[in-house]
């Protein structure tokens, strides 16, 4: 199983996620965001970071990427995709996930080890959880709050996209405590908290973000 | 635009000039004329300025200084030491660390946000010129009274800079200090740490060898930002309006010269921010694109460009390496088109490096910064001439021995000892009133365990990223803070920041001590062995009264 992580200029957790991936039991594979190439891997990752420095928009320029005009289309025929934070927000902007991310009710950045349910264990991403697992995985985002209008939401909650919800406490005001959703088809996850950061309990506050990484490998 | 050459310096022997506006004093302008054979051009003017400058030259604490490199104890972990841009120490197993601690505390007094922002930046080039990949970042500082309306603006602003610059430069922030007195209102103190790990064999040098080799410039164009000084000489011509209703804003304020010395003359000029504006991204890049160019084996030599930009990198790589440089001044690229020499050599424009490379190699360099989007120019080639040469346009407007200005002048200023100093070592501490029952004890632990130094600190560090990386084992609120440097062999770096101003005040000798030795202790308690020290010391101006 070949796992892809591009890397976008200015994207800072390119490194930790291959390092989940490998601690997995996985091969990652760098890809470039300037080369129109998947490399012919089995699953993309989009890391964390702040891709052309979120200067515009968090993800809007990385959207118009060459390596996306690959992603998008290969994402539609079934290629599972996980965006982690900056890569959440990538995806919003791509219009691979409905919704988007803004600025946290705190008006500031917000680190914090949060605790999330699992909402939904069919994603491609998410299929090694216990319905409502309870995990314990980094926040750290400045621009965290997830919107969308009313219908958008009430179809998210009907059809079992929403992943990941914050449990006991919301830390950025997003709507519905939603800290993950997935699109109709459940190859294509976005999610804000890092469980690249939470694959050990020397450098991280557990290991709960390492089924992220292995589940794919079914 | 005209410049101020040699030749007209040499024609025009008694122009006055400007040198007590840009914190020259005479003796000093007189040394300068002395050394150059010559009243000097505006641009060797601005240059011999910025570089004599407390903040760059050390011309007043040189002499102290001194003594850490005589009178420490040898240690066969140095690899590098006093004098190159960051300490470097062997950590086994093939790696070296390198360290260093700045102030940035004048600038995020005028603007918190972007003069704290820019501190992060401007210590993580230094570490980057080692050649070291940074890993980590640390920030010790100080405020005045919490409760102080001007601590309400200070604060956020200098801990949403540090949160803005390092989470965007994916650098996690693992620790430092937050503390809190009457003597930092209106002065705070802002102290930017960051470290980095490399392979012994990574090692970089700042000097400009080889005859023939370009020197290129990359990163960020040079614009207007932190020129004050200069613009005083470039619109005041000798004589001209301009240079008295800018004096007094213009000279450089000690211990912080030329990091925000504001005011300029001109409408224009005195719109522009007078500190530096940060672009976290395009730092980024840079640390990206060097460290491909290190790994490629493209770089002879390399400088980061913090103070005095293009003039200090200049003076010191050539001064460094075989002793000779020329430099074409118009081949800078700029973002303002109006700026001249002088202002091009006074510039603190961020994120900009300065790069030597073998001629053969220019083409592999220029397209790694292509790669990384990150904009690069030759702008002139090391000589054998023992002169730094500088054309605009084809004349010549700065010739000088660059060793004259790296080297600048070193005073042994008159000290006192404080007025007060007795009284403090005489008061004794056992007259002060003491918790009498219960009741009176509770109180005061309530109220230390109020105080805004001794409380939570979550506010500030929630606002770092101290995750980043994935190898921080330990961070806020730990005593210090801890790296994972090699996954396979489990090798880690501790570290910590400590002061005491109060210590320090009562008794410098005896309070710098206990600092050491709390900072020794923090380390400790991590579990590993303290290996080196460094230290970034804050004092006032060294050319101010005597105390009455």
């Amino acid at each position: 199983m070949r796992i892809g992580v591009i890397t976008f200029p200015g994207s800072l957790d390119d490194r930790d996620a291959a390092r989940a991936v490998r601690l997995a039991g996985a091969e990652p594979v760098p890809l470039w965001h300037a080369d129109r190439d998947l490399r012919c891997v089995d699953a993309v990752i989009l890391p964390g970071g702040f891709s052309y420095g979120d200067y515009l928009r968090c993800g809007a320029i990385a959207r118009f990427a060459p390596v996306m005009s690959e992603l998008v289309p290969a994402a539609g025929s079934g290629l599972p995709v996980l965006g982690i934070c900056n890569g959440f927000q990538i995806l919003c902007e791509a219009h691979l996930l409905p919704g988007a991310l803004t600025r946290n009710a705190g008006l500031r950045f917000v680190t914090r080890d949060v605790r999330l349910r699992v909402e939904n264990t069919g994603t491609a991403w998410t299929r090694s959880y216990q319905p409502g697992a309870r995990i314990t995985v980094p926040l750290k985002s400045g621009e965290g709050a997830y919107v969308a209008d009313a219908a958008t939401l009430a179809g998210l909650e009907a059809g079992g996209q929403v992943v990941l919800r914050y449990d006991g406490g919301n830390p950025n005001g997003s709507a519905g405590d939603i800290a993950g959703v997935c699109n109709a088809e459940g190859n294509v996850v976005g999610v804000m908290p890092h469980p690249e950061h939470a694959v050990g309990e020397l450098t991280g506050p557990s290991a709960d973000g390492l089924g992220f990484f292995a589940p794919v490998l079914r | 635009m005209r410049a101020d050459t040699v030749a007209q310096a040499e024609a025009s022997p008694a122009a006055l000039q400007p040198f007590a506006e840009l914190g020259l004093t005479e003796a000093e302008y007189a040394r300068i004329a002395g050394i150059l054979g010559r009243r000097p051009t505006s641009a060797e003017l601005a240059l011999y300025s910025v570089m004599w400058s407390e903040h760059c030259s050390y011309k007043s604490s040189k002499v102290h200084l001194r003594q850490f490199a005589a009178k420490a104890p040898p240690s066969a972990a140095l690899l590098a030491g006093i004098g190159h841009n960051a300490g470097v120490v062997d950590i086994g197993q093939g790696y070296a660390v390198t360290f260093k601690i700045e102030s940035h505390n004048h600038p995020s007094y005028v603007e918190p946000f972007q003069g704290a922002a820019t501190g992060v930046g401007g210590i993580v080039r230094d570490i980057l010129a080692m050649g070291a990949r940074p890993v980590a970042v640390m920030d010790a500082l100080r405020f005045g009274p919490a409760a102080a309306p001007d601590t309400a603006r200070v604060l956020p602003g200098v801990v949403g800079g540090i949160s803005f610059y390092g989470n965007c430069l994916g650098l996690p922030n693992i620790g430092g200090e937050l503390d809190f007195d009457p003597c930092y209102a209106g002065n705070p103190l802002v102290n930017a740490l960051c470290v980095g790990v490399m392979r012994h064999d990574d090692l970089q040098v700042a000097a400009a060898d080889g005859p023939g080799n370009a020197v290129i410039l990359f990163g960020s164009s040079t614009g207007p930002d932190g020129v004050g000084g200069a613009s005083v000489l470039a619109s005041a011509a000798f004589g001209a309006s301009g240079a008295s209703e800018a004096a007094g804003q213009a000279g450089p304020a000690a211990g912080e010269a030329g990091q925000a010395v504001g005011g300029a003359a001109g409408e224009a000029a005195a719109k522009r921010p007078s500190v530096q504006v940060g672009d976290p991204f395009l730092e980024k890049l840079l640390v990206e694109c060097c460290l491909e160019l290190y790994a490629a084996g493209l770089v002879v030599g390399i400088q980061d460009l913090g103070a005095a930009g293009v003039a200090c990198a200049t003076t010191e790589l050539a001064a460094a390496g075989t002793g000779g440089m020329r430099i074409r001044l118009d081949a800078v690229p700029l973002r303002d088109a109006s700026l001249g020499p002088p202002e091009i050599l006074m510039s603190e424009s961020q994120e900009r490096m300065m790069a030597v490379v073998a001629p053969d190699r220019v083409r592999a360099f220029l397209d790694v910064c292509a790669k990384w989007e990150v904009r690069a120019a030759v702008i002139g080639e090391v000589t054998d001439t023992g002169r730094l040469v500088m054309t605009w346009h084809g004349d010549t407007v700065v010739d000088i021995p660059p060793g004259s200005a790296a080297d600048g002048p070193v005073y042994d200023r008159p000290a006192v000892r404080g007025p007060d100093q007795d009284a403090l070592a005489d008061a004794d501490p056992a007259a002060l009133p003491r918790p009498a029952d219960g009741g009176a004890l509770r109180a005061a632990l309530l109220t230390l365990i109020g105080s805004p130094g001794l409380a939570d600190k979550s506010w500030v560090t929630d606002q770092y990223d101290r995750y980043v990386r994935g190898d921080t084992v330990l961070a806020m609120p730990e005593d210090g803070g801890l790296i994972r440097v090699d996954e396979e062999t489990g090798l880690g770096l501790a570290l910590a920041t400590d002061g005491n101003g109060r210590y320090c005040r009562l008794d410098p000798y005896l309070g710098t001590q206990l600092v050491l030795s709390e900072a020794y202790r923090n380390v400790a308690v991590t579990g590993a062995r303290p290996l080196a020290v460094t230290n970034c010391l804050n004092f006032g101006s060294p050319e101010g009264r005597p105390p009455p």
